[in-house]
């Protein structure tokens, strides 16, 4: 159990630089997700916290005390890989112990702390077997284990859950959730799963292109943006943007964001803003219609399944309630 | 067989794809009748046609002196094996056969074992670790794979003479050594091993040569079972550095001392033992291939993914 803290952590690959300063509070035993588009540095971070990659400006301290010079070992952390990493050759048993064993942790104490972490992940069955004997999700949870049964100070995982099929991925999405909330270990997960990030996260570090554009609670960051990014990442569908200067009224900033849920089809005559169906989507609990308005923007609107569907080329009407307008400035800042 | 469901037959290959390697007995089924009788006497002849010169030398190895020379070559063996091997393994013609074997045991096995571990160690210092001069290293190497040991084999004596090596194993194996193949052989396997397996040792907190040890060793065990193979049968066919520098009979390889029997000049030879001594030089390989075959297979079926 343990805090983690990034100071101004940068890092370059020779000249390209991957991480601009990334500054960040764990707590003890706090779940944080970092979510982010590919190649926004997502796993580069994760990847200094383990000591697997050197830290080329600032500072990463777990509990306090400067980590950036340690070993992976010396770090007290535990990792969970994309696609588990696991030793091929040895049992399920001597995989979870390899790292124990190592330590020189005593064989008795490595077979109870083994065998407790088999029974939290329902391997027990399978502790003889190779690790090519198992499915998809049972190795997942192999690697899972292996790191537990370590009892680390930190948890890291690097999109642990991208290998397994959709439903899989919803059933251990769960399972981690449960263990991490039982174990209390702080935890830093890697995804580029927004829905993952949502449902896991205590609080959420949303990436892109090397900074964290935001930090904060999964529902604070959905319902209050603070970048156009963030707006447009966080969310499906994505907000719809609208150029602020054509839309030619509240002209503040340079576009305007409004959430798909909170536009509203209504009679032509009732609003300035129309345009014509392209399609829709109905998906049973709600329905998504995609609209092009009469100067070519592109505009999605969700809507109740029991709400009627307009047809396809018809034009209407679009509205929406004024407080739930987002505005952005050019650089993509929140004003 | 030919009335099973047609499902069944679907599914069959289906369930091959999981392990491509594996041939599907399901696969020869439709192999029946004319077809089957043909490929088999192909076989056979071909069998035949590569085995006959051998049979002849196991002839050759059981008769007296006398009944290969005189024509026609004897077709079947004759009652002398027992008196032919004991004389060609304990007294030979210079050196007793069985000093020749455990020479040629000494060389094959030195070459292959010593191959196997700098290779081995070499290619995990390649592959895993950044120091300065590692690509130079890595072309020194590969030069090396342009200059078998035939090319420089002047200089290389020249330099086993100093070191005073001639006509002892170090002499014989050392020099055979080093060579880049192997090393290229783990380089490229070192190279298909997940950087996470590495990345996770490092975070199980094992230091790299835990990691050579207790992880990289273990998945080549395939690889080196069949680089032993090669190996083992290209140090025992060495003939012309042998033949070089051991000057003592006592230090004769099997390959080379077959040579040394044929006599000069008018002096009879003594082909029952030279036959016998073939026949011996032949055991060994064999005996490599089909002991390390078993291992090979088993390592293929359960292949590490
Ligand atoms: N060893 C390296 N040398 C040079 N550039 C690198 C190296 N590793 C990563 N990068 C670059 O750093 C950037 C961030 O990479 P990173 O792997 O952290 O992305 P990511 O957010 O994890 O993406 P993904 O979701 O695809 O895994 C990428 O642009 C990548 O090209
Ligand atoms: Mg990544």
């Amino acid at each position: 159990m343990a805090t983690v803290t990034l100071d101004n952590v940068r890092k370059a690959f020779g000249k390209t630089q991957v991480i601009h300063g990334v500054d960040l509070d764990i707590a003890d035993g706090e779940f944080i997700v970092i979510v982010g588009p590919s190649g926004c540095g997502k796993s580069t971070l994760l990847r200094m916290v383990a000591g697997l990659e050197s830290v080329t400006e600032g500072e990463i301290r777990i509990d306090g005390a400067r980590v950036n010079e340690a070993e992976p070992m010396d770090r007290d952390i535990a990792m969970v890989f994309q696609n588990y990493a696991l030793y091929p050759h040895m049992s399920v048993f001597d995989n979870m112990a390899y790292g124990l064993k190592i330590a020189g942790t005593p064989k008795d104490e490595i077979a109870r702390r083994v065998a407790t972490a088999a029974g939290m992940l329902q391997l027990e069955p399978y502790l003889k077997r190779r690790p090519r004997e198992l499915s998809g999700g049972q190795r997942q949870r192999v690697a899972m284990g292996r790191a537990i049964v370590r009892k680390p100070a930190v948890f890291l995982f690097d999109e642990p859950l991208s290998n397994l099929d959709a439903k899989l991925r919803v059933q251990m999405r769960l399972e981690i959730k449960t263990l991490q909330r039982e174990l209390g270990v702080t935890s830093l997960y890697v995804t580029h799963d927004q829905v993952e990030a949502m449902t896991l996260a205590d609080r959420m570090v949303v990436m892109n292109a090397g900074r964290a554009d935001q930090i904060g609670r999964p529902l604070d960051v959905y319902s209050n943006p603070k970048t156009e990014f963030v707006a447009g990442f966080i969310g499906s569908p994505p907000t719809n943007f609208l150029d602020a200067a054509r839309l030619g009224r509240r002209a503040k900033g340079a576009r305007l964001g409004i959430r798909p849920e909170h536009v509203r089809i209504v009679p032509e005559a009732e609003t300035d803003l129309g345009g014509t169906v392209a399609y829709a989507e109905p998906l049973g609990a709600e329905t998504l219609i995609h609209l092009r308005t009469l100067d070519g923007q592109a505009i999605t609107v969700r809507q109740d399944g029991a709400h009627p569907i307009p047809e396809e080329g018809a034009t209407c009407g679009i509205a929406w309630e004024p407080r739930d307008e987002m505005h952005f400035a050019e650089s993509g800042q929140r004003v | 067989m030919t009335d099973r469901d047609p499902l069944a037959a679907e599914v069959a290959p289906k369930r091959g794809t999981g392990r491509p390697a594996r041939p599907l007995p399901d696969g020869m089924v439709e192999r029946r009748g004319a077809g089957l009788w043909l490929t088999h006497l192909g076989l056979i002849v071909g069998v035949a046609f590569i085995f006959f010169p051998i049979w002849l030398a196991f002839v050759a190895s059981t008769v007296e002196q006398q009944a290969i020379v005189r024509p026609p070559m004897p077709l079947l063996p004759g009652d002398q094996l027992w008196e032919n091997y004991s004389r060609a393994l304990i007294s030979g013609i210079n050196a007793p056969v069985a000093l020749m074997l455990a020479n040629s045991a000494v060389m094959a096995l030195g070459i292959a074992l010593g191959k196997i571990v700098i290779s081995l160690l070499s290619a995990f210092a390649i592959v895993y670790f950044r120091f300065p001069g590692r690509r130079v290293f890595f072309w020194l190497i590969f030069l090396t794979l342009m200059l078998p040991v035939e090319v420089r084999i002047v200089p290389t004596y020249e330099v086993v003479a100093n070191f005073g090596m001639l006509n002892s194993y170090s002499g014989l194996i050392l020099p055979l050594i080093a060579s880049a193949t192997a090393t290229f052989l783990f380089r490229q396997f070192f190279m298909t091993v997940p950087d996470e397996l590495a990345e996770a040792a490092r975070v199980d907190g094992a230091r790299p040569m835990r990691f050579f040890f207790d992880i990289l060793l273990p998945m080549s065990r395939t690889n080196m079972a069949a680089l032993f193979v090669i190996l083992f049968i290209y140090g025992w066919n060495q003939y012309l550095w042998p033949l070089l520098i051991t000057t003592d009979p006592s230090m004769n390889t099997i390959v080379m001392g077959i040579r040394q029997m044929f006599p000069s000049g008018d002096d009879i030879a003594n082909w029952p033992v030279i036959m016998a001594t073939s026949i011996l030089a032949m055991i060994p390989p064999v005996v490599v291939v089909i002991g390390m075959q078993r291992l090979f297979i088993r390592g293929l079926v359960e292949s590490e993914k």
